[in-house]
């Protein structure tokens, strides 16, 4: 157990290494961008040199490259003041920074956003995953049978179908024509609050995304299941005398299922960057919205936090699925 | 009465490229604590044939015909037509196997513990902690020390003969009065091989079973065996007992393949003799004898018979079969 703590650590450091030469490279990116982002502060229109060098002062932006690169990272450990006395604003710890397009501290954009987000994925990947695993062990069980034919027509449309295309049918389809689920009128209701209005919300956004990878991961699992059915252990356990249904639901599927904790690991922390599309499609206000008004607003705070977000989100990812993976499989066991 | 009698076994696979007949038509019985070891190269269908009745061929493409009548508690029982659940009960308890690679042979996510007593708990209804015991005890007995530690360990954590040592341990939790030993020291090192066999015999005396060893070593079926079965191209060529066959060698075929064995009896300057060509494709077999384009004896037999006609098994002393044109009519 003391070997796992020291592992864990170690990779902690390590993960907080990585984030620090992203965030680095992000900064170095937008630091070297063609665009003032003083001038950008004020508006498309604005072309007000005192506002402009006002808040030029004010952001930090007068500084040198390195100096505002300092100052970014002592704000996200001690929190940040914009502006000297009473006019002056405050973004707590972890500051990302502040957006003048929206008026908000980054770091409060992000903490709306970020809910949403999250219960997009989640609900999504449980989805999938169910589904996903479901018809791909059903199919590889059935090979070659109705079932199997009936999920290769699933795969081919889910593969093929843009999550824009989805999302829309199913508006119009179960919202509008049929009259299925009520339309989700108003803004982004909290699951504590509202939790039918919420799941009225959330629902075709799921579906929407579980489809695509729903077609991906019964590829996947049928495969899997199928090679992993022809190996020896698997012939071991027949000989056995073990039934069918604990050579499959045990033996098998443990095996088979190892590498698809993996991708969808990486699949849930690429979606956590944000679902541009599928939040866009269904007016969510979640980190894939945010980084798409930030990127068309030139919101550069927005677009830096965004991306370190996204980063520091898969670099996590990837530790939480090594100790899954060293739970799954003893053989990666210190 | 034997305790395994196999009687024309055929086993046909349907490919894309026609009907192969893997198995055609081979009989031989098994007696209780008899060591039969059959021998041949791959392909020959030595694997398959055992493979076939104790239905772990893939179904679907595989057409199996014949007898093999086993002797169990409950009386005799075909197992060939048998029903899936049906078979799966005399699996792993009536006849046991283990296999050549004992790495990939077991489940590299379970404990060898979990792995033993699932085996015992497939066959009885008992709680889990008395196959706990049976499998500490059988541990113990393949030579695993501190064997109820052990049994926390992964297959992983063992060496390749300890890794057959439980293969060898999971196949006895249920007494089984087969064991199936399919090249079961190939893999291994040859000082390890020596062990495992020793295991393997001393186990046999005193479990009562019958050993059905399949390999293509013959050094192996020397020591181990007590009658040999030669097959090629899915027929049985040759049976005797071991002693009989190494000394009195019929048809050409195991002739070669004793001949290409290194001895210690022999002198060394003797040099190893090869059997020239391949093996057959089994989807093109001709009328004739099987081994014919191989058999530097074919000229002896008159009138091309070899290429025409396909010999049949016969008694050419007592217990030693052959298939063979040259000992046509000098039976006895």
């Amino acid at each position: 157990m003391s070997g796992l703590l020291a592992y864990v650590s170690r990779r902690l450091a390590v993960t907080f290494l990585i984030l620090l030469a992203v965030s680095f490279a992000v900064y170095l990116i937008f630091a070297f961008l063609p665009f003032d982002p003083a001038s950008l502060t004020c508006g498309k229109n604005c072309n007000d040199p005192g506002i402009i060098e006002a808040n030029r002062v004010r952001l930090g932006y007068d500084k040198p490259f390195y100096e505002q690169y300092w100052i970014f990272l002592v704000g996200l450990f001690a929190g940040r003041n914009y502006g000297e006395g009473a006019a002056a604003i405050h973004c707590a710890a972890p500051s990302f920074g502040y957006s003048f397009q929206q008026h908000a501290c980054v770091t409060d954009l992000l903490g709306d956003a970020l809910p949403v987000t999250l219960a997009l994925a989640i609900g999504a990947l449980v989805l999938w995953l169910v589904l996903g695993i479901g018809l791909g062990v059903l199919s590889a069980r059935f090979r070659g049978r109705f079932l199997d034919t009936a999920s290769t027509i699933f795969v081919l449309i889910g593969t093929s179908l843009p999550t824009f295309l989805t999302g829309l049918m199913l508006i119009i389809f179960v919202v509008i024509k049929w009259h299925i689920l009520p339309f989700p009128a108003g803004g982004y209701k909290s699951p504590f609050e509202d939790p039918l209005g919420w799941l009225n919300m959330m629902i075709l956004p799921w579906i929407t995304l579980a489809f695509a990878y729903a077609a991906l991961y019964t590829r996947f699992v049928r495969s899997q299941v199928i090679e992993t059915s022809t190996e020896d252990f698997i012939r071991t356990a027949r000989a056995k005398g073990l039934s069918e249904r604990v050579i499959l639901g045990k033996h098998t599927l443990r095996a088979a299922l190892a590498p698809i904790a993996t991708m969808a690991g990486l699949d849930f922390a690429g979606l956590m960057g944000g679902a541009i599309l599928t939040e866009a499609v269904f007016n969510l206000p979640g980190l894939g919205r945010l980084s798409l008004g930030a990127v068309l607003d030139y919101d550069l705070p927005i677009i830096v936090a965004t991306t370190l977000l996204a980063a520091a989100i898969v670099v996590f990812m990837n530790l939480v699925l090594d100790l899954v993976y060293a739970f799954i499989d003893p053989r990666v066991r210190v | 009465m034997s305790l395994l009698s196999v009687r024309d076994l055929r086993v046909e696979f349907s490919t894309p490229d026609g009907i192969v007949k893997a198995v055609d038509g081979i009989s031989f019985d098994v007696n209780q604590g008899e060591t039969l070891a059959i021998v041949g190269e791959s392909g020959s269908g030595k694997s398959v044939s055992n493979l076939a009745y104790m239905g772990l061929l893939p179904k679907g493409k595989t057409k199996i015909s014949g007898s093999v009548i086993l002797q169990t508690q409950n009386g005799p029982v075909d197992l060939i037509g048998l029903e899936p659940d049906a078979i799966r009960k005399i699996r792993g308890k009536d006849i046991a196997m283990i296999f050549q690679d004992p790495m990939s042979a077991l489940h590299p996510f379970y404990s060898i513990g979990d792995q033993l007593i699932e085996a015992h708990q497939a066959h009885n209804d008992v709680a889990k902690e008395v196959s706990r015991a049976r499998a500490v005890e059988l541990l113990s007995l393949v030579g695993v020390a501190d064997a109820q530690e052990r049994l926390r360990a992964y297959p992983h954590q063992f060496s390749g003969g300890m890794r057959q040592r439980v293969m060898i341990a999971m196949a006895l939790m249920n007494n089984p009065s087969v064991l199936i030993a399919d090249e079961p020291t190939t893999a291994l090192d040859v000082t390890v091989q020596a062990q495992i066999l020793k295991l393997i015999a001393d186990l046999q005396k005193q479990f009562k079973m019958a050993v059905i060893l399949i390999t293509h070593d013959l050094g192996v079926v020397a020591g181990a065996a007590d009658r040999v079965n030669v097959m090629y191209a899915g027929k049985l060529v040759e049976s005797a007992g071991v002693d009989e066959l190494y000394a009195k060698p019929k048809m050409p075929y195991t002739v070669g393949l004793l001949g290409s064995v290194p001895r210690m009896d022999r002198p060394h300057e003797d040099r190893l003799t090869a059997i020239p060509g391949q093996p057959p494709s089994l989807m093109k077999l001709s009328a004739g004898c099987a081994f014919a384009p191989r058999c530097s004896r074919k000229g002896e037999v008159p009138g091309n018979k070899c290429e025409t006609t396909s010999p049949e098994l016969i008694e050419i002393s007592s217990g030693h079969l052959s298939r063979c044109h040259l000992y046509e009519g000098k039976t006895k």
